[in-house]
């Protein structure tokens, strides 16, 4: 019921996700002091700045996975931190791959990909297992259908996981540092992958510290530090024009 | 003590350099508690240690007192006594312990489920029904047990008799129960959060969290565990004898008595019970250290 009057009172002319103030301590540690930012549909997000500036916790907080204190969160013009909203409604609607990929190591990866659906979505078995065996060509993983994660490399792992979150027909996709615990040469598959998801017009809220992918596929970069966003714009701006001196301090360091 | 000569830098004094140190590890000491003691122990003794025993069973006359009724005799009327105490008296032992296993499982595993539910009140009783019960002493608790449930069931006009054993086997399962549900409950622990958190983004449930992504995982890990429980628990089964249970001890007994009482067959009726008691342990604790081998490799 509260997914249908959402619904009805979203329109893609407004933006996907919403954050309006939103604030974050653990303990008396404050994490996101007042973050506000709007993703219209189709947008490509980064959000780059230095380790310990609240990136992590603020991508996990627009599915949901970590509850903010105040402020205000909305996706597809749903409250989701609103107690009685529906997490898992959400979360079918969010797709989020992490940076140690987390896949279940237990299934091969086609069953990492097909479980959501099956089980969470209720959708016919054959009918996933051909869509995801298309994801899984996609992320140009054509023959390790049946291999386990402990079988895959890491940039392979992280493709499946992202194939794994791709199965549920999310709206937005969210990426935690993918990269950050690959080697060179597997971020370049990685990154690829998503570039094409882009390119497809997949919503996507990007951390990352691949300032070159950032230039190259997002449309608007945040920069945050000690929980605020310092400065924000288009690529083409951003990494010239930067002006305050927190920004540049540390674009010095990354480029 | 050991007490060193000199101070420890770093430790009773002053560092020497502020660079991290590795200091030399005692794996030994390092280990901590071992919830696998009696199965890791068990299985390392050789294989040929009945036969050492039953060496020493059959050496023990040459000590022994010179009385009329020698030792011959008293392995004599072990041998007669064999069938009788292998068939009524251990099966039972095995019966008791299986059945206590099977019930003890089943609630230890609602158990340790209990402690990590979400509700604080659940998790709370469960976790104080496992301590208490994992830190009482097993007499006790069959005493207990035995006291005080009734020796028949009154349903309407239909009396129903529960016998010694049945009570002695839930008396046995309590603390297999409270142990089983530590093994649930740290086997669940081990999994990163990480995993709940994947499955939580993909909008699975917690129960389908826990039943499809979880437990699949450490199911293997709590079998050498739980084996090693079924070991301690079939060695405890005698203990029902105290209570009248007619077991392996109980049985025996009542041959020695039927033979007269000579104080000679203590030591071939005991030590047999011994030997059994190994030769039915023994290959579990073997299969329980293998299994753990295996299964840890994964990790």
């Amino acid at each position: 019921m509260a997914e249908t009057t959402a619904k009805s009172t979203w329109d893609p002319s407004q933006p996907m996700i919403m954050l309006r103030g939103v604030h974050k301590s653990f303990g008396a540690l404050e994490v996101l002091k007042g973050i506000s930012f709007n993703v219209m549909k189709g947008e490509v997000v980064c959000i780059i700045g230095p380790s310990g500036s609240g990136k992590s916790t603020l991508i996990r907080c627009i599915n949901a996975l970590t509850p903010i204190d105040s402020g205000s969160i909305k996706v597809e013009g749903q409250e989701v931190h609103d107690p009685k909203v529906d997490k898992l409604a959400l979360r079918r609607k969010v797709g989020m791959v992490f940076q140690q990929y987390n896949l279940f190591p237990h299934k091969t990866a086609l069953e990492n990909v097909m479980m959501a659906p099956v089980l969470v979505l209720k959708q016919p078995k054959a009918e996933v297992e051909a869509r995801a065996r298309k994801l899984i060509a996609k992320v140009r993983l054509e023959g390790k259908e049946d291999s386990y994660p402990g079988e895959l490399s890491g940039g392979q792992q992280q493709r499946v996981a992202i194939a794994r979150s791709l199965c549920m027909n999310p709206d937005i996709m969210l990426f935690d540092e993918v990269t950050a615990a690959l080697d060179p040469e597997t971020v370049k598959e990685v990154l690829f992958t998503i570039r094409e998801l882009a390119e497809e017009g997949m919503t996507c809220v990007l951390v990352t510290h691949e300032m070159g992918f950032a230039r190259e596929v997002a449309n608007e970069i945040y920069f945050t530090d000690r929980g605020v966003i310092v400065e924000h714009g288009p690529p083409a701006t951003f990494f010239t024009e930067a002006s305050d001196p927190r920004t540049r301090e540390f674009l010095s360091q990354i480029l | 003590m050991i007490r060193s000569r000199k101070a420890i830098p770093g430790i009773a004094a002053p560092a020497a350099t502020d660079l991290a140190v590795l200091l030399p590890l005692d794996t030994q000491r390092a280990r901590g508690p071992e919830p696998m003691m009696v199965s890791r122990w068990l299985a390392d003794l050789p294989p040929w240690t009945p036969l050492a025993l039953l060496a020493l069973i059959v050496a023990w006359p040459l000590t022994a007192y010179a009385q009329q009724y020698t030792y011959g005799r008293a392995f004599d009327a072990l041998y007669r006594w064999i069938p009788f105490i292998v068939l009524h008296g251990f099966l039972f032992n095995v019966l008791i312990s299986f059945f206590a296993m099977v019930i003890g499982t089943a609630l230890g595993a609602l158990l340790g489920l209990g402690q990590i539910s979400h509700s604080k009140m659940i998790a709370r009783t469960s976790w104080f029904i496992t301590q208490l019960f994992r830190n009482s002493p097993w007499l006790v608790l069959l005493f207990i047990v035995m006291l005080a449930f009734p020796f028949e069931l009154d349903i309407g006009k239909t009396i129903i008799p529960v016998p010694d054993w049945t009570k002695a086997v839930f008396g046995l399962s309590l603390p297999i129960m409270a142990n089983i549900a530590e093994i649930v409950r740290g086997a669940i622990n081990s999994v990163p959060t990480a995993q709940w958190e994947a499955s939580e983004a993909l909008a699975f449930t917690r129960r389908q969290t826990l039943w499809r992504i979880i437990l699949p995982q450490v199911i293997k890990r709590m079998i050498p565990p739980w084996m090693n429980w079924y070991a301690i628990l079939t060695m405890a089964t005698p203990l029902c004898s105290i209570l009248g249970v007619q077991e392996i001890v109980n049985l025996s007994r009542q041959a020695i008595e039927a033979e007269n009482n000579h104080p000679e067959l203590l030591v071939p009726f005991y030590s047999f019970i011994l030997l059994i008691f190994f030769a039915y342990c023994y290959p579990i604790a073997r299969w329980t250290i293998r299994l753990e081998r295996r299964f840890m490799v994964r990790l």
